[in-house]
């Protein structure tokens, strides 16, 4: 893997939690790599397998999901339903070869901002560490 | 209505190798109501499959399409556009119905089938589907307190349960409810035991498969 491979990751992160904790983490000055694009979903109950198979489609190297804490559904159990899409999706990715780890689910508050920038280094080292996604090695070759 | 499953991606991956452009056909009848063929499920494949193909650096064109009916010849003519693009295979995300209406309309084509078409039967609860009918054409749950014996026995007993049932569930499964242990309790809470006295009488399967394939012809609507 190249010492500069920055990776693609997309956060489908809940407004209710995740979201504000990205807020406050920015607010609070933390680093955390540049490379997450997130994408702002009203609960992750909104989030579908179909959004992160995109994602990874055009180009992404991770995706993950950041709801709030498991009892804390705004919508009672969307983080939940969320949870059981993302481990559906992991096994799916696995079948055609694709590494389970470049897709995550994380679980978190709005006043976690520390936590979130935590988040986002550790995924995007997991990610580094995977190296680019494998459906980019090939076209790249 | 039918419960099916969409087959291992391996199997799907095997019937289009070496093929470029493949079309993958959705329906919105009864595998659309089972998440197992509709026009997102046709999204989750086609994607699946372009990304197992950009992984190993195939080329491959994965185009959707999903129709009202695969088992109505009028919604399968919907597809002849799509089909005139010319694919080098179309993958059915129906019923076996559908590959098989497809087939007929489009012989030249090489359709495959998706799904595994595994029963006839109902939701018991979001993402669980269990089988109530066998299609047997001669329906006699009123008989056995609206409970279906023939598909929901795993014998097909029509006299009792068997040796088997024990604490309410079924032999073969602790997952499987002994149905004939339900019709009893539903029958005795009912006061309506006598009407079991009368042994069921040897069901005539000439209406179920055992008759050969089945057909209905009902001549008031055929034009």
């Amino acid at each position: 893997m190249s010492e500069d491979f920055e990776p693609k990751i997309i956060a489908f992160c809940c407004q209710y939690c995740a979201y504000s904790a990205a807020d406050m983490a920015g607010s609070m000055r933390l680093q955390y790599p540049s490379n997450v694009e997130i994408v702002l979903i009203p609960c992750t109950g909104r989030f579908d397998v179909i959004l992160a198979l995109k994602a990874l489609e055009c180009g992404a190297d991770g995706v993950y999901v950041a709801g709030c804490l498991e009892g804390n559904c705004h919508f009672l159990d969307g983080n939940i339903r969320a949870k059981k899409r993302v481990a559906y999706l992991q096994n799916e990715i696995k079948k055609i070869g694709i590494e389970p780890e470049r897709l995550a689910m994380f679980n978190l508050s709005a006043s976690q901002g520390p936590r979130f920038a935590e988040i986002v280094n550790d995924f995007s080292g997991v990610i580094k560490g995977l190296g680019p996604s494998p459906t980019k090695k090939k076209l790249a070759a | 209505m039918i419960i099916a499953e969409r087959k291992p991606i391996e199997e799907i991956k095997g019937f289009i190798e070496g093929k470029k452009k493949v079309l993958l056909v959705g329906c919105r009848g009864c595998v659309t109501v089972c998440n197992a063929g509709g026009t997102k499920e046709v999204g989750i494949l086609a994607s699946l499959l372009r990304l197992d193909a950009q992984k190993e650096g195939r080329e491959l064109t994965v185009d959707e399409f999903t129709l009202e009916r695969q088992c109505d010849p009028e919604y399968i003519e919907e597809l002849l556009e799509m089909v005139e693009k010319k694919y080098d295979a179309i993958l059915s995300m129906a019923c076996s119905v559908g590959p098989q209406f497809l087939t007929r309309r489009y012989p030249k084509e090489k359709v495959y089938p998706s799904l595994n078409t595994c029963f006839i039967g109902g939701a018991l609860a979001h993402g669980i589907w269990a089988e109530h009918c066998q299609a047997c054409g001669n329906c006699i749950i009123h008989n056995f307190g609206g409970m279906c014996p023939i598909s929901r026995c795993s014998k097909s007993l029509m006299n009792g349960p068997c040796g088997g049932s024990s604490g309410g569930v079924c032999e073969i499964s602790k997952e499987v409810e002994c149905i004939w242990h339900l019709i009893a309790n539903k029958v005795m809470e009912e006061n309506r035991l006598d009407d079991f006295a009368p042994v069921q009488p040897i069901k005539d399967w000439s209406s179920s498969r055992d008759g050969g394939p089945r057909k209905i012809v009902r001549e008031e609507l055929v034009k």
